[in-house]
């Protein structure tokens, strides 16, 4: 059976789909059988990412009313024989995405997926509401930063009451917390909450932080998820995320400042060179 | 930035632990009106209303908190602070 995940925030521009892409493509390459499918119906951009938007035919809603079938729906990963994506329509019909209708395509991919994770639409309408729906893992996606904390502490109560898990009064979704866009030089002189900060006021489990990094932007121009790039700090940190979903033990890295960023560090780099 | 900068915005501007003090105060709100049914904004609203049709009191005087106690019990807490009557 397979697990259901939600990448979800409340707020936009946060990192839901970079972390989507990201999870998902770390799910297979270790080996575990993965869906990802666009919940943001109108606004795809999933396919951008994953650098598949010319390979798209059919949608999440073509499946949903029997258009399509998922077989012709579902693009397989060119990098990845483990990773499918099911990406969103551009439709302008708001209410797309039925609960009975998402329910069926769910169960049958279930059937054949180890992992669905769904990356959920910014705000609080139908899109992001199914894409949540559904869970059993929650991915709370969020900046250091008042409003998207604040965001995800409002979809911290949705899952808790708008959920099946919730409706049904079944085990309540495991709810993690991603911290993304994560700067350690502006935690340490004061301008950005900390980790420690975060933490205490959404009182949820760390499942990762992602620092700030230019190889984001990078992945992102070229449709590569940034996990592949193993050579960049969010990489690295979205692969530690990943193994720390799986139940490994991983310490968390780039929460301090690397040294060449501190005052001596800073002379040193600047004064040795000249 | 010159080295300065750096030592006065160290001193002057901890403006993180600013947003994380806005932040337990806005959270603790949020969660005291999360799970409460779609109606109880407006009910709150026209309690409110009510008392105001015999007391000048403003909506932070009052407060009304919905606990659920088990399945069968949920209780409904009313606190208004009445101003001095001179």
């Amino acid at each position: 059976m397979a697990q259901i995940i939600v990448v979800t925030s409340g707020k936009g521009g946060v990192g839901k789909t970079t972390s989507s892409a990201a999870i998902a493509t770390g799910l297979a390459l270790k080996g575990k059988k993965t869906v990802v499918i666009d919940f943001d119906i109108g606004l795809r951009n999933l396919d951008l990412i994953m650098g598949c938007e010319r390979r798209v035919v059919y949608d999440f809603v073509n499946v949903i009313n029997g258009e399509a079938n998922l077989n012709q729906a579902l693009i397989k990963d060119k990098r990845c024989d483990k990773l499918f994506i099911l990406p969103a329509s551009q439709t302008r019909d708001k209410d797309a995405l039925t609960k009975e209708g998402v329910g069926r395509v769910l169960d049958d991919l279930a059937k054949d997926f180890d992992y669905i994770v769904c990356d959920s639409p910014a705000g609080i309408e139908q899109g992001a509401m199914m894409a949540l729906y559904f869970a059993d893992i929650a991915i709370v996606t969020t900046n250091p930063e008042v409003s998207s904390v604040r965001d995800s502490d409002r979809i911290l109560g949705m899952l808790q009451s708008r959920s099946r898990r919730a409706e049904q009064s079944l085990e309540p979704i495991k709810e993690y917390l991603l911290l993304t866009r994560y700067s350690p030089a502006r935690v340490k002189t004061g301008e950005m909450l900390g980790v420690e900060d975060v933490k205490e006021i959404l009182a949820i489990e760390l499942l990762g932080v992602i620092p700030e990094s230019q190889s984001v932007l990078k992945a992102s121009n070229s449709g590569v998820p940034v996990i592949i790039d193993q050579e960049s700090d969010a990489g690295l940190a979205y692969s530690d995320t990943v193994a720390r979903l799986l139940g490994e033990d991983v310490p968390v890295r780039f929460i301090t400042e690397e040294k060449r960023d501190s005052l001596k560090g800073y002379l040193v780099a600047n004064y040795v060179d000249t | 930035m010159s080295i300065l900068d750096y030592f006065r915005s160290n001193k002057k501007t901890n403006t993180a632990s600013l947003a994380k003090e806005r932040l337990q105060i806005i959270v603790a709100h949020q969660r005291g009106e999360r799970g409460a049914p779609d109606y109880f904004p407006k009910m709150k609203q026209e309690i409110i209303e009510v008392i105001r049709k015999y007391v000048q009191i403003s909506d932070d005087q009052v407060s009304v908190q919905l606990d659920q106690n088990d399945d069968n019990l949920s209780v409904l807490e009313l606190n208004v602070t009445l101003p001095e009557s001179k």
